[in-house]
């Protein structure tokens, strides 16, 4: 297990709205360096509104997002980002308008310490092909694999990966579960949302089970075969 | 207008002529629009983008009014600077020298203006943030502050184009106003989002503009319109704009 010290993320008691709605009850739960943590739970369970909230991506949000110690709640998205924290969207984000290289080149370096651009082909090796292609014309696969890498470029410490593997072919899923275990070994921090806990299982240290705004469970990945029917449950499939 | 109000205020109150009102009246102007950008139009980015629109009309409608309030519509002269004064006879026809240089120079600010956007990194910003600003600023890059730079050099471009339109339209409280319609059909034509589009009409159009004022003057108000209707019912994005 990683250490038990002070949690490099820290979120408490966090609550977000969008516009009149509220989202996110109170939600709890720590990130360890070094860790993969995973956020498990049924659509609509506020998995993907928990990342944007630790961003300081929606527009009302109140409770305690702490990195390593930093309060964040309050902060605009920008200078979230330049303390080390990187997402890459459920949608992807890929830049239309931006060729495979401006939207590989695109985020600012937050930090010293993030992959080389022939690291980043080194893992994702299509991407170095296609440098010139635009952005979107890439298959779903490929754009998965940009959205990754151009954030590996930055120096962020801790990523937010949501749903990298949604929509995706059995082969291209491996190939991503396979860069997780990777950049882990590395040492980056992870912090990824899943349907999937199938996939969720062969990258994760724990899984954390969310359910109408709230984390209502908490799994170990060698627990994961003993509670089963727990997460069948909860998860409904 | 105010670009070429300021650089007739510089020449009538500090002495400085053409030359350096080409760059002191932009950034004056442009400091202007950064001040309205951040006192106002970020007021309305949550909302419509029609309250925006109604909001920088009206403020055309009152800056104007209060020029026109000072100085009358009949307009005041602003001499063609003495390096550029005279024209060439090209052989078929007569090319005023400072026609020409409003021709090349601003053929190099849209080129220019062109590169930043397309093929720097700068412009990779500009471009991703029109897209998804949420995600660039998610990045860490300063979005807000990118827009209010970004409207203020718009703004400043502006201006340079009234002080070039200075000495052949005169310095005229209605000079942006009579333009402005026309602007929207450049835009419309060209295709929203294209730099280029916008550039290659802009230049077409005054070519065809000014050639029906030679063979049939009548429809020289109306040709543009003419054009952007025949455009939009064969290319409704634009000539060089992306479908949506």
């Amino acid at each position: 297990m990683p250490d038990a010290g002070l949690p490099l993320l820290a979120v408490r008691g966090l609550n977000t709205w969008y516009g009149e709605s509220h989202v996110l009850h109170g939600v709890d739960f720590d990130v360890h360096a070094g860790e993969v943590v995973t956020l498990l739970g049924r659509n609509g369970a506020g998995k993907t509104t928990t990342l944007k909230s630790i961003m300081g991506m929606v527009s009302r949000r109140a409770g305690s997002v702490r990195l390593e110690g930093i309060e964040l709640i309050g902060w605009p998205s920008n200078r979230i980002a330049r303390l080390g924290i990187a997402i890459c969207p459920e949608e992807r984000g890929i830049f239309a308008s931006l060729n495979v290289e401006e939207n590989l080149l695109l985020p600012p370096q937050v930090r010293p310490g993030g992959l080389g651009v022939s690291a980043i082909f080194d893992l994702f090796p299509n991407l170095g092909e296609r440098l010139r292609s635009q952005g979107t014309k890439l298959s779903g696969g490929e754009q998965q694999m940009l959205a990754i890498g151009r954030i590996l470029r930055t120096g962020a410490r801790l990523l937010l990966l949501d749903e990298p593997t949604e929509g995706l072919a059995p082969v291209i899923v491996q190939q991503i579960g396979a860069t997780i275990r990777r950049l882990k070994a590395e040492g980056f921090t992870i912090l990824l949302v899943e349907q999937n806990f199938r996939f969720a299982a062969t990258v994760a240290d724990r899984h954390y089970v969310m359910e109408h705004g709230r984390v209502v469970d908490v799994v170990a990945n060698e627990a994961l075969e003993a509670s089963m029917d727990r997460l069948h449950a909860y998860l409904g499939v | 207008m105010m670009g070429a109000f300021v650089a007739w205020y510089l020449l009538q109150y500090l002495g400085l002529g053409y030359w350096p009102a080409l760059l002191v009246a932009p950034i004056v102007i442009g400091l202007f629009g950064v001040a309205l950008e951040r006192l106002l139009l970020k007021r309305l980015y949550g909302l419509d983008h029609l309250y925006g629109l109604l909001l920088t009309f009206g403020l055309a409608l009152i800056i104007q009014g209060l020029f026109r309030n000072r100085f009358g519509s009949s307009g005041l002269p602003y001499a063609i600077p003495s390096q550029l004064a005279g024209g060439h006879n090209l052989g078929f026809m007569f090319l005023p020298n400072y026609r020409g240089w409003v021709i090349v120079f601003s053929l190099a600010v849209c080129l220019g203006t062109w590169y930043v956007i397309e093929r720097t990194k700068l412009g990779s910003y500009l471009r991703a943030a029109t897209e998804n600003p949420a995600l660039v600023q998610a990045f860490g890059v300063n979005v807000p502050r990118m827009i209010t730079l970004t409207y203020g050099f718009g703004v400043a471009l502006a201006a340079l184009a009234g002080v070039l339109a200075a000495p052949i339209y005169q310095v005229n409280p209605l000079m942006g106003a009579d333009l402005i319609i026309v602007v929207f059909a450049v835009v419309v034509i060209g295709g929203m989002g294209s730099i280029m589009g916008s550039i290659v009409t802009g230049f077409l159009l005054g070519i065809v503009e000014g050639l029906t004022k030679v063979f049939y003057p009548e429809a020289s108000n109306t040709v543009i319109f003419v054009v952007m209707a025949l455009v939009l019912l064969v290319r409704p994005a634009g000539l060089f704009g992306r479908a949506p």
